[in-house]
């Protein structure tokens, strides 16, 4: 029911919200959420529970269960307690059959004693059943339904910073802020609430706000500082390495990084346990504290209070206030503490019940309402009418995120609470979740914590400040009643009874860790925060031990469940580009990736399919001339009176001796000996070298190179040209004729022969050419400054018309290069190859000093080779379907080798490639068979490579 | 997310940083056995601990050594290879 105005309330009664729920319209106002509202309309019941679909309402208010869970459209799960009511929401209560109302799975309820604890587990052991028990159990268990329609939300990501960050606004936590602030320190404070001051604003213990909190209201001041940002809304969902914590707020995620941490969490308010505890009606003294003060709702109107502290004392005399009725209030301690709010409690005529407790709720006829309770006490036991019960028995640190950050926590005595034991370095705890329940203690806590995690950061010194010890335990160590007739809940995600717990612990699950998991408490929706601690205390007592032995399970990120839009979301995976980018697009590029780069696999034409423009490709590198963007491969430099040295030590071939204006190619292999990279080493002076590493390997070659001088400590330094620099390849027959239009430079066999290295000006642009045979033709690799990239490409476009020139792309390039027989690294080669398995004795100069890989090489030369990478033809008749990259080469049954490269080739007329086969197949002309996806073979013949122009006569000059 | 500090550029997220390993001293090849030389090559010392690592800034290509303690999870220490010769 809807009370008048209450001073401070979160609703704005001016704004009327209309919604439905379960298919009947309701109205709310502005600032309700939608178990508020639904209260104030007296709508009923608002869930039902998640096995035995029981009838519930609210427990908590504030997200510490999930009575109240809601189907709203596409969205599953939206938590009622705690979501803002919006106009034209269309809610209904999740797993229900039937509507919530008459929930036909309610049935479940009386079968309840054939489904005890485990039953999941052990019904899932025949296999035979195990279908039929899955299908059951997800047909009846569960919560909202996810629609797989559902758009495609874009959410935001946002880094912050900050000196120090708190946890929480309430009492302490705005107190910690504003101590922070004060030393100079940048503070957010975040709350998951829709209003800072937390329990600050509810816990009043009668008629207004306490007075020591109105003669200084710290939220006002924290609000008026400028060092201070409040996120309200927003709930700390993880805490990370070094102080990196996840902030969830609407639709983004903050990836918050702060010097210091102030958590000021708070406390869950944990239920009693006894029998039909779970009854809409029976919730927690704080959930009808929020209802009053936030919601203007009064929760019922005849109210028993259970309690064992001065809160619930507190919370009789908010309901008092607010017209409700209070039957007795029943103590479980037996004798007073004669604090201030027993005292006032006593003082209205309010009854008081030392040493009482609930031994069952009763239900109405219905089942979906409390009429009473029989409690006991003093050795009577009576029945007392009632249509609430309030629950006020203790508190469960919300200590997720410090166990998160790696504080130890201990067991409190004095408190029967979990308080923080070692924090570490920069996170720092204040008020309940510290073990601080008197508010003007919570305040000074607050303080002391927020003026420590200020230093921290930098700003001021720690100030001393002594906080007062409590005067009174404020939690009960066994607020547990056994029932033989059970509905005691402990767990009200998973409806989980008291013996439940008796039960795992005889089958032998009496570890904390090996309960949680056979029993499922803690692991419901909303993560243990009301179930977890008396779960503990349970086990304890069945084991005998000590709340202290027993411990905590892992509490793990999140602290509320995050939407799955706002973890998933644009991964940064940056993708590379050549300077000709636009001029492959224009062409018309088929794009692959090469590594981080993108590459024009081939250009489309139009009226040809993609082989066919392969080909064509090809064929015009073969008969004219080809032009091909090579600047994704690593371009390095290397100067220094030790430059030759550094390459002598990295790559296995010689260096020192290369001649200036000369390129040598050029192989790197790993310690171990296993070939990494290959690249064109060029001399342009003695001490300075140009070359080039694979486009895979540019980043990590780089790096690497960079290290080993670095340990090394020679007298050279590398720059890294890859991105700064464009380059193409010019190959084909008419190549040096298209060239000579664009430079000056002499192109002559002598002047420029195969292999040099010639700095001079191409299309007005100065650059540096390279003579390789890449692709089998004589040709020239031309590099020039990156922005005049395009210029280059455009020049070479145009004067080639006269000599039918075209671009190509990477597929061409490996056909071409795989009739010349050259290997490409990481293709034809693997994680394991050495320069001895494919053919690259020749380049490996064993009689170097050192080079990285050649210890390895010693021993592996020593050995019997296992491998050998040879060329193979098919038949030029075969038609049939061609092996693929990857097929094996089967011998006697056996794996005797792969496939690495394999391609028609259209100069040579059949199909070509290199596999690896064992060495007694590598004999050029051994017939060897290859086995397809589908199991059948086709049978090819080793052929000596190059396949094209063996014996290199495209690179001399005609004579 | 972890922090690294990087001798040059100071503290920065650990995902800016590459990591290599850590510091093995190579046997002299030429004077080595094959076993210990193999044991250098292909085996790691995977005990927790205080360790010397290669770590490198990857945006400013810094190399530099940190000194971890890989049990505690704690980053001791980091500076240029040089400083310590």
């Amino acid at each position: 029911m809807r009370l008048p105005p209450v001073p401070g309330e979160w609703l704005d009664r001016s704004v009327d919200v209309s919604f439905s729920f379960e298919g009947k319209t309701y109205r709310g106002h502005a600032g309700d959420t939608i178990s508020s509202a639904l209260l104030a309309a007296d709508a009923g019941i608002l869930g039902r529970s998640f096995k035995y679909h029981r009838p519930r309402s609210v427990l908590s208010m504030a997200n510490h269960d999930v009575n109240a869970v809601c189907q709203w459209g596409d969205r599953p799960n939206v938590r009622a307690d705690v979501t803002r009511l919006q106009a034209g929401m269309d809610l209904a209560a999740v797993n229900t059959f039937g509507g919530l109302k008459s929930d036909k799975a309610s049935v479940l309820g009386s079968l309840s004693r054939f489904l005890p604890v485990g039953f999941y587990y052990k019904s899932f052991h025949t296999k035979r059943l195990f279908p039929m028990w899955e299908r059951l159990f997800r047909t009846l268990t569960g919560l909202g339904k996810v629609s797989f329609n559902t758009p495609h939300i874009r959410t935001a990501k946002r880094y912050g910073f900050c000196d120090v960050l708190v946890i929480g606004a309430g009492p302490s936590g705005l107190a910690a802020a504003l101590a922070a602030a004060e030393q100079g320190a940048e503070v957010v404070v975040v709350d998951e609430n829709a209003r800072a001051g937390g329990s600050g604003g509810y816990v009043r213990g009668g008629f207004g706000p306490q007075a020591e909190q109105l003669a200084d209201d710290p939220l006002t001041r924290v609000l008026a500082h400028p060092g201070v940002r409040l996120m309200t809304e927003t709930y700390a969902a993880g805490y990370y390495a070094d102080h990196w914590v996840a902030l969830v707020g609407g639709d983004v995620l903050t990836k918050m990084r702060t010097k210091s941490v102030v958590v000021a969490s708070g406390a869950y308010e944990q239920p009693a346990v006894f029998r039909n505890n779970d009854l809409p009606g029976i919730m927690l003294a704080s959930a009808a504290q929020r209802l009053i003060y936030r919601y203007a709702v009064r929760p019922m109107q005849q109210a028993v209070v259970l309690t064992a502290n001065q809160d619930g004392y507190r919370a009789a005399l908010d309901l008092a206030a607010h017209g409700v009725e209070i039957v007795a209030v029943l103590d479980l301690r037996l004798s007073s503490t004669a604090s201030e709010p027993e005292l006032a409690v006593k003082a209205r005529g309010i009854p008081v019940l030392p040493g009482h407790h609930i031994v069952e709720a009763l239900p109405g006829a219905n089942g979906k309402s409390v009429v009473g309770a029989i409690v006991a006490g003093r050795g009577k036991m009576r029945t007392l009418a009632c249509d609430g019960i309030l629950m006020s028995i203790g508190w469960a640190p919300a200590a997720n995120l410090l166990y998160q950050a790696g504080t130890r926590m201990r067991y409190e005595q004095s408190l029967e609470q979990f308080v923080p034991d070692t924090l570490p370095p920069g996170v720092f705890a204040c008020g309940r979740v510290n073990g601080v329940h008197t508010l003007s203690a919570r305040r000074l806590d607050g303080q002391r914590a927020g003026s420590a995690a200020a230093a921290h950061a930098g700003f001021g010194d720690a100030r001393v400040i002594t906080v007062p010890a409590e005067m009174e335990c404020p939690t009960h160590p066994w607020p547990i009643v056994a029932h033989p007739k059970g509905k005691n809940f402990v767990d009200f995600d998973e409806d989980l009874q008291l013996k439940d717990f008796e039960n795992a612990v005889q089958e032998g699950f009496d570890n904390i860790e090996l309960l949680k998991r056979f029993s499922t408490v803690g692991m419901g929706p909303s993560q243990g925060k009301h179930s977890n601690m008396n779960a503990l205390r349970i086990l304890a007592r069945l084991t005998g031990r000590e709340p202290q032995q027993v411990g905590t399970t892992t509490a793990r990120p999140f602290f509320h469940p995050v939407p799955m839009s706002l973890l998933g979301g644009r991964g940064f995976s940056p993708e590379r580009r050549t300077p000709l980018h636009a001029r492959h697009e224009a062409l018309g590029a088929q794009w692959m990736m090469a590594s981080v780069w993108q590459r024009p696999e081939h250009y489309r034409l139009t009226d040809k399919d993609r082989q066919q423009c392969i080909r064509e490709e090809a064929m015009a590198v073969r008969q004219n001339v080809g032009l091909i963007d090579v600047g994704t491969l690593g371009k390095l430099e290397v100067i220094g009176p030790q430059a030759a040295e550094l390459l002598e030590r990295v790559y296995i071939s010689k260096y020192a001796n290369l001649k200036v204006g000369m390129t040598r190619y050029a192989v790197m292999c790993d310690e171990s000996g296993v070939v990494i990279d290959d690249g064109v080493v060029g001399r342009l002076a003695e001490d300075h070298f140009y070359f080039t590493t694979t486009t895979s390997g540019a980043a990590t070659i780089y790096r690497e190179l960079s290290r080993l001088n670095t340990m090394w400590r020679l007298d050279c330094g590398i720059v890294n040209h890859t991105g700064a620099f464009a380059a193409v390849n010019l190959a084909g027959p008419k190549s040096r004729a298209l060239l000579s239009r664009l430079t000056s430079l002499d192109l002559s066999a002598t002047a420029f022969p195969y292999l040099a290295l010639r700095e001079g000006v191409v299309a007005g642009i100065p650059a540096r050419l390279m003579r390789v045979g890449f692709v089998g033709e004589w040709g020239y690799e031309i590099h020039v400054p990156a922005n005049q990239g395009a210029t280059l490409w455009d020049a070479l476009m145009a004067a080639g018309k006269a000599f039918a020139l075209r671009p190509f792309g990477v597929e061409a390039q490996r056909l071409l290069r795989l009739e010349k027989g050259h290997i490409i690294i990481g293709q034809d080669t693997d994680g394991l190859t050495n320069p001895f398995d494919v053919g690259l004795e020749w380049a490996l100069k064993m009689d170097k000093p050192f080079f990285v890989g050649q210890r390895s090489l010693h021993v592996i030369g020593r050995q019997p080779r296992k491998q050998k990478l040879v060329g193979f033809v098919l038949d030029a008749q075969f038609n049939g379907s061609a092996p693929q990259e990857c097929h094996l080469v089967i011998d006697c049954g056996e794996i005797a080798g792969r496939v690495t490269s394999i391609a028609w080739s259209p100069t040579l007329g059949c199909h070509i490639g290199l596999a690896f086969v064992r060495p007694e197949l590598a004999e050029t002309g051994t017939a060897i068979a290859i086995r397809l996806t589908d199991r059948s073979t086709v049978s090819a013949t080793v052929a000596r490579t190059p396949f094209y122009d063996p014996d290199n006569l495209k690179q001399k000059e005609p004579a | 997310m972890k922090i690294m500090t990087c001798p040059f550029n100071g503290p920065r997220p650990v995902s800016e940083f590459f990591y290599w390993g850590e510091i093995r001293p190579m046997p002299d090849p030429a004077t080595c056995s094959d076993e210990s030389w193999a044991d250098y090559i292909f085996n790691r010392n995977g005990a927790p601990g205080v360790k010397q690592e290669w770590w490198c800034h990857i945006a400013s290509n810094t190399w530099f050594i940190a000194e971890r303690n890989t049990e505690k999870d704690l980053v001791l220490r980091t500076y240029l290879f040089e400083e310590e010769l």
